[in-house]
């Protein structure tokens, strides 16, 4: 599988290494509501379908991404820096 | 023994021989049944889990109208997917007698179901590469022992003796130090599992519905009173999930959210060849696991490809890595042919452990997270899951396992590992 | 021994350079240009093989890689390979084969009486038995069944050669090397674009090299080599196509007798990445099922005129052709014009025109309307039975050579690797695949096409389409995809069911008619039962010649169509693989890479013992502390607590933290405060997971106003780094701070005891080192020698004690330095062996202590934690179940038995519990102390320090071992610091 990394272009994906649902939205620093870090940390939606993910690229620019893949059939879609908020 | 099989079904090796020469034809293993309107119990999964489920209900509680609904074709998913080891070398409260009591139901299955499973109690050494691995090794042999399961302690020397072929040269990139050998693990024939316990349910009653999807679930407010199907829909006293790998999807139909992310975990066999590995080994250095199968293919696995995916086959670089480790463990093995290699999805939760319980909703009941050891569970997670279903409570052996753990910062961590996102 | 007989000429095999071999230790020769498989049967050895279940003799059924019989062991010693067809074995001068699974031999096989117990070992047949009369019986049959099954026979010694990995790119890229694939790799290359052909064969022309003579020549291969953007790679196999074009392949170079010595690869794998791929792998004839089928002499009829065209080899005299389709008759005019004998049995009853004319200009007599019933003989095929219109009840043929045509099945493994499904074509009676993803074009007979043309049409087709696919050729206009060429629908070829004799569907697993319909009775009706209950396609050529027939058959007892019985799914690879080829390079001790510190040939050439600390070498312990680690690290201990030691930390992580909200950054993650760390400190700080549980620990100094320097532990240095740039990245986009790794950049050192001090000041003259310049906890950042140096005075042993960290290339020459100048105060190395015990003294937590089980509480740092400002981890460690009063956390132990050693992995139990279940708790560190004279161990106990002052018992039932302890602070030596402080 190809990961496209805004900044080093189309990758193999054992250059990167994922960390799950970028959708999901960690609470904010400070916050003290422990249900919402239970959800935050324990919880997925773990789609059949289109999913928004985090992969660093920790053999190439080490930066975290965000990638649409479809997880009933790995077709990669776009990628974007987290900052970037959505593909736009 | 199991009860409801007739006479003219029942399966021996002088019913072959009568069979053989008279010509005459064996009954279908299983019977093929229409759905009903209503089932006491209906069990969504035609997996290893969900027939042990169904053949204990009956075979244990009583209650045989309870109907296995399978999208597919039984043991379609990973009870006919793993790489069929069995063991209860387990450290952690909860875990080891948990799965020692599965080892105790596989040792008596074959007879129980009148199906021969195949279990090889052949034996698994776990390998440890460093003082510090052996003192983890030590840990779970003493706990394995404490409760009355068997456990000995290996030596370099001890280990070479009994797996001479393993790397023991200067090459060796992680040296062996000694290894954990449990003389009663080893390897059951997978497919057979399904097969017996669907057999076994099916003449105690069970109605086992192949080519059966689940589309929704029929409730009563919160309660859960039945499915809709792509036969149509079915009534049911109690509901009960049980597809891992799947897992998210039904739960979401019910309006539920799980600490369960699928993952793809590859399997992988050699050409056959006569008798090479007679023991299930574990490589200390990296998740590896091997053995033969009695067809005489080399059966191994390694770590799941590290994200979340339903695809049921994987990537390649996995499968680069699980044969280096073949060849870092067995040398030999270099010259061998990889003859196949697939995969099949699994339930990753957070702490590496499953869950058998009820759920939010009243009278459906979920069984899934099972990460790598589904299968090892099988007898024991029927078990344990009919119990729950018929009692509408846990099962003293998975009290531990509920949905609700996390919450409670009872998270149940076999390996250490932490948050397994995080981990890949 | 049959009557075939190599042709004076033609083939393509090379008559000036004859080739010896040998088979079961007696010799033969073949010729240049052969395959083990050809130069048998040019020899006349007919049978090569027992059959897996029942030992029937076997020949050869195929030409190519669908061989299921014709499998033998390869080689000797070392180099020994099971299982190679010969088919796909080019012969090499001196090769050694072996016949498989006959005894004595496969000529004269005892084990062939299994055959009597055909009824009763039929499929399944094990489940249904070997169940008693004991619970463990199954443990006493299955040796008897394990030394049955198998193939050939391994050998357990290490391989001798060597395996290549490579990567490719491509712009297009051809698998099959036929006619649609040539036409395919011209096509596209024309246009510019880079291609890769490949091909599983030694030879180009695929199926052409089958054909009468002249039929490759049409190809002129020759100009394939004046194309500069095409590279063609024989004996080269597809063997998976992956997510996102990523195809597999495997180059077989046992032909060139490589030399692992000179560093010559045996197989080497490309993995390659292209931009479009073109399928033109062409298709597999499929056998006739009736009784017999499976004799020596039965062969595939598109093999048999393989053999006789690229090989010259006539493999009978008298020659039946059994056939459901056209292309077999071409077989029988060939063989016919070659001299044999021929007859022809079509099952149709009305073939065209065309077929008849040229058949009736050969010699060949042909039978319409006539199915093959069983084919005759004991040892190999010496008769035919049939039935026609002319002989309703059955009329027999003698023959030594049975050639049979089933149709065909293309070879659609790869593009059903991703995922797509195979459709069925009723005008095939075949399987194709059921499409084709983005990027990918299917030639040749995969797509049906039947013909020679009709391949080289659909290839340059497909090949231009790859092409501009991939962004070439955009001006060349493209035909369409050529319409198959019609031919005359095949007769399914129905399995007869066989009332005597066997007719086999699988050959290499045993599966009979018999099998099938057993499965079918028994309720395997799904394709995959049938599969995995008959074992049916589970052998080393994966069903390539026997799926079709079975589903046929299991649609034809169902009552429904063949597409609705379903079909199985191919997995990787096409054809099995080497691991050897799969692990390339990395094995032995290049199985991981080896992490070394910069002092890390110091070390070796100072007499350290080295040992695996994850990817990291570290010094265990030095020759002069003793002989083996029990006794050394005692020594070095000592050492340190009485004078001063040095010890390589250099594997420490090391991170660089910058920017005006370092600080802040440092107190989210850190449970304890960083922001007000004065420049010039450094402080001891735990990070925790999001769910509470202990992630790492280490020491961060501050250097400036904006910069930190991090120490992380070596295990979790780059879970720490990771987790720092996804906070900074994905949630704290507004800090402003820059994270780097500098592990490697920085080669660090302790030195540690009472004259820790003394040993400085002599090394660094003019560097003021003393307690009021560098008080405990101090930093400071010096040129030394024109070199930067960092000295932190810190000490995980619990000595006086400073971590000195200098560029990496500097990091020998400072530690040389420093043994130099303080060698008057006794100074020597010390290992990781007594860095880890020395720190079990102090009570430091490390290693298995910090196993994310583990929260802070239990670590016995609560205490640590500010709760007044958000740090990583804060509100889930408020979770009820991890502040509960019982939960296992650190204590210390003390062993209360002089004669008696405590153990890592021992189980505690309260003096009044009985000894079993899961007990109160574990050791995790154990070390001898030799402050107090008697092992001390840190553990985890239910309620911790509570218990303080209590006896427990120590179980270690593996060694039947049970010691009395006390349960003390984790803390053995100087609790109130002192000795630090000093």
């Amino acid at each position: 599988m190809l990961i496209p990394c805004p900044h080093c272009g189309e990758r193999d994906y054992r250059e990167f290494r994922y960390a799950g649902d970028a959708s999901k939205a960690r609470p904010p620093l400070g916050s003290t509501d422990i249900a919402a870090w239970h959800d935050y940390v324990f919880l997925f939606d773990n789609p059949k379908g289109g999913h928004r993910e985090y992969w660093q690229h920790v053999l190439g620019c080490r930066r975290w991404l965000v990638l649409e893949r479809d997880t009933a059939t790995n077709v990669v879609g776009r990628s974007w820096w987290p900052s970037e908020g959505s593909p736009g | 023994m199991a009860a409801g099989l007739t006479r003219a079904g029942r399966y021996s090796a002088w019913a072959l021989a009568r069979h053989a020469f008279t010509g005459s034809a064996w009954p279908r293993a299983w019977r093929s049944p229409e759905p009903k309107a209503a089932y006491d119990v209906v069990i969504i999964g035609g997996g290893g889990h969900g027939l042990a489920t169904a053949y204990y209900l009956a075979a244990r509680h009583g209650i045989s109208r309870v109907a296995v609904l399978e999208r597919s074709y039984i043991g379609s998913g990973n009870v006919g997917r793993n790489t069929t080891l069995v063991r209860s070398n387990y450290l952690i409260d909860g875990n080891t007698q948990f799965f020692e009591h599965s080892l105790k139901l596989w040792e008596g299955l074959s007879h129980e179901l009148n199906f021969n499973v195949m279990l090889s109690q052949r034996g698994q050494v776990v390998l440890g590469h460093s003082p510090v691995q052996m003192d983890v090794l030590a840990r779970k042999g003493n706990i394995m022992r404490l409760n009355g399961i068997d456990a000995e302690m290996l030596d370099r020397g001890a280990v070479k003796r009994l797996l001479p072929y393993l790397d023991y040269s200067e090459r060796a990139r992680f040296p062996i130090y000694g290894g954990l050998l449990q003389a009663r693990a080893g390897t059951v024939r997978h497919d057979a599992v399904a097969w017996g316990y669907a057999r076994a349910a099916s003449a105690l009653g069970v109605d086992i519905i192949e080519n059966c999807e689940v589309t929704g679930f029929q409730r009563d407010g919160e309660r859960i009173t039945g499915v809709h199907t792509s036969r149509g829909a079915i009534a049911a006293g109690r509901t009960a999930i049980s597809v891992a790998g799947h897992s998210s999807h039904l739960a979401r139909m019910a309006g539920l959210r799980l600490p369960v992310e699928s993952h793809i975990l590859q399997a992988f066999v050699t050409e056959p060849i006569k008798p090479f590995v007679d023991h299930v080994i574990s490589f200390g250095a990296e998740l590896f696991y091997i053995s033969q199968s009695d067809k005489g293919g080399l059966v191994f696995g390694a770590h799941i490809d590290g994200f979340n995916t339903y695809t049921q086959r994987g990537q390649f670089a996995q499968v680069q890595t699980a044969a280096e480790c073949a060849v870092a463990l067995i040398p030999a093995m270099s010259r061998l042919r990889l003859l196949r290699h697939w995969g099949g999805i699994q339930d990753m939760t957070p702490d590496g452990s499953p869950f058998i319980c009820r759920t939010p909703l009243p009278n459906l009941y979920f069984n899934g997270g099972w990460c790598y050891q589904g299968f090892k569970a099988t007898p024991a997670a029927g078990w344990c899951f009919a119990h729950t279903i018929a009692n509408d409570e846990e099962h003293p052996l998975v009290r531990h396992l509920g949905l609700d753990r996390f919450e409670r910062g009872n998270g149940h961590d076999e390996y250490g590992l932490g948050l397994w996102t995080f981990r890949q | 021994m049959s009557r075939a007989r190599r042709l004076g000429q033609g083939g393509y095999v090379d008559r000036s350079r004859p080739i010896r071999f040998t088979l079961d230790g007696r010799s033969y020769a073949g010729f240049a240009g052969d395959t083990l498989a050809s130069a048998l049967l040019a020899c006349g050895v007919r049978i090569i093989g027992r059959s897996f279940k029942y030992h029937r003799p076997r020949g050869f059924l195929c030409a190519g890689a669908e061989e299921p019989n014709g499998l033998f062991t390869l080689g000797s010693g070392a180099r020994t390979t099971p299982n190679t067809p010969g088919t796909m074995t080019e012969l090499t001068e001196g090769l050694i084969a072996a016949c498989q699974n006959g005894w004595p031999s496969v000529r004269f096989d005892l084990m062939s009486v299994l055959s009597l117990a055909a009824p009763i070992i039929g499929a399944g047949f094990y489940y249904k038995t070997f169940m008693g009369p004991r619970r463990r019986s199954w443990m006493f049959y299955e040796p008897f069944i394990r030394r049955a099954a198998g193939l050939g026979r391994a050998v357990h010694q290490r391989d001798p050669d060597r395996y290549e990995t490579r990567h490719h790119h491509a712009d297009v890229l051809v698998i099959g090397a036929g006619p649609a694939g040539i036409s395919a790799a011209r096509a596209a290359a024309r246009t510019g674009a880079r291609v890769l052909l490949c091909e599983q064969d030694f030879l180009v022309g695929g199926s052409l090299l089958g054909e009468g003579a002249g039929a490759l020549e049409a190809l002129r291969t020759e100009e394939l080599a004046g194309l500069a953007t095409l590279e063609v790679m024989t004996r080269t196999t597809a063997a998976g196509l992956y997510d996102s074009n990523t195809v597999v392949l495997v180059e077989r170079r046992d032909h060139a007798r490589p030399d692992p010595a000179r560093g010559d690869a045996r197989e080497i794998l490309k993995i390659v990445q292209a931009r479009a791929i073109v399928f033109a792998t062409g298709a597999i004839e499929r056998p006739l099922v009736f009784a017999g089928n499976d004799l020596p002499g039965v062969m595939l009829a598109g093999a048999v005129r393989c053999y006789l065209h690229r090989y010259a080899v006539l493999l009978g005299e008298r020659i039946v052709v059994a056939t459901t389709d056209d292309a077999a008759w071409q077989a029988a005019t060939e063989l016919a014009a070659a001299g044999a004998h021929v007859t022809l049995l079509d099952e149709r009853a009305e073939v065209g025109g065309e077929l008849l004319r040229r058949a009736a200009a050969s010699a060949a007599t042909v039978v319409l309307g006539a199915q093959v019933r069983a084919a005759r003989g004991r040892r190999g095929v010496r008769g035919v039975r049939f039935v026609s219109p002319q002989y309703p009840s059955g009329h027999e043929l003698p023959c030594d050579l049975l050639c049979m045509s089933g149709g065909w099945s293309p070879v659609l493994h790869l593009t059903s690797h991703t995922g797509i499904k195979p459709a069925y074509r009723a005008d095939l009676d075949a399987f194709v695949p059921g499409g084709y993803a983005a990027g990918h074009f299917g030639a040749g007979a995969l797509t049906g096409a039947a013909s020679a043309a009709a391949a080289l049409e659909t290839g340059s087709a497909a090949g231009l389409r790859a092409a501009q696919h991939a962004g070439y050729g955009r001006e060349a206009s493209v035909p369409a995809a050529a319409p198959g060429v019609a031919v005359a629908p095949a007769a399914p070829a129905r399995p007869r069911d066989a009332h005597w004799g066997k007719a086999f569907v699988d050959f290499q697993n045993d599966v009979t008619t018999r099998d099938v319909a057993t499965a079918y009775t028994e309720g395997y009706e799904s394709v995959e039962h049938l599969k995995r209950y008959t074992t049916l396609g589970m052998g080393t050529e994966q069903g390539k010649t026997s799926n079709v027939n079975a589903l046929r058959q299991m649609a034809q007892l169902r009552g429904i169509d063949v597409p609705a019985a379903g079909t199985t799914t191919f997995r990787p690879p096409y054809t099995p693989v080497s691991i050897g080829a799969l692990a390339g390079r990395n094995l032995g001790q290049h199985f991981r890479p080896v992490r070394r510190s910069p002092l890390h040939d110091w070390h070796l050439a100072n007499g350290a013992t080295m040992i695996e600390a994850g990817p990291w070498l570290r010094a265990w312990y030095y020759a002069w502390a003793g002989a083996d680690a029990e006794t050394a690290y005692v020594e070095e201990m000592r050492l340190v607590r009485s004078g001063v030691g040095l010890s390589d930390v250099s594997s420490l992580g090391k991170i660089d933290v910058q920017g005006p909200d370092a600080g802040e950054f440092l107190n989210r993650l850190y449970v304890n405060e960083f922001a007000r760390l004065p420049v010039g400190k450094a402080r001891y700080g735990v990070m925790l997971n999001d769910d509470a549980t202990v992630l790492d620990d280490g020491t961060t100094a501050r250097f400036g106003e904006t910069r930190y320097f991090m120490t992380t532990t070596t295990a979790q240095a780059a879970e720490v780094m990771s987790r720092l740039e996804f906070l900074l990245q994905t949630a704290w986009t507004d800090l402003r701070v820059q994270v780097a790794s500098v592990t490697d950049q920085w080669a660090g050192m302790a030195i540690a005891g009472p004259r820790a001090r003394a040993a400085l000041a002599l090394a660094l003259p003019g560097i003021d080192v003393s307690d009021a310049a560098l008080p405990f906890m101090g930093c400071q950042e010096v040129d030394f020698a024109g070199v930067p140096l960092r000295i932190l005075r810190l000490s995980f042993s619990g000595e006086l004690a400073f971590e000195l960290y200098v560029p990496s290339d500097c990091g020998t020459a400072l530690w040389q330095h420093l043994l130099a100048s303080a060698q008057g105060l006794g100074i020597r190395p010390y290992g990781l062996e007594a860095l880890a015990s020395l720190r079990i003294e102090k009570g430091h937590v490390a290693g298995l202590e910090l196993d994310h089980r583990n929260t802070l509480d239990d670590l016995g740092l609560g205490k640590m934690a500010r709760t007044s400002k958000p740090f990583v981890g804060r509100e889930l460690r408020g979770r009820p179940e991890l502040q509960a009063p019982e939960r296992w956390s650190l204590v210390g132990l003390e062993c209360q038995e002089p004669a008696a050693r405590l153990r890592g992995g021992a189980i505690l139990f309260a003096p009044a519990d009985p000894i079993q279940g899961h007990g109160r708790g574990y050791i995790t560190s154990v070390t001898w102390s030799t402050q107090l004279n008697r092992f001390i161990a840190l553990g985890l106990y239910q309620g911790g320090l509570a218990h303080a002052g209590e006896e427990v018992l120590c179980a270690y039932p593996l060694r039947g071992e049970l010691v009395r302890a006390k349960i003390v602070s984790p803390v053995f030596i100087d609790p109130a610091g002192e000795r630090l402080r000093a």
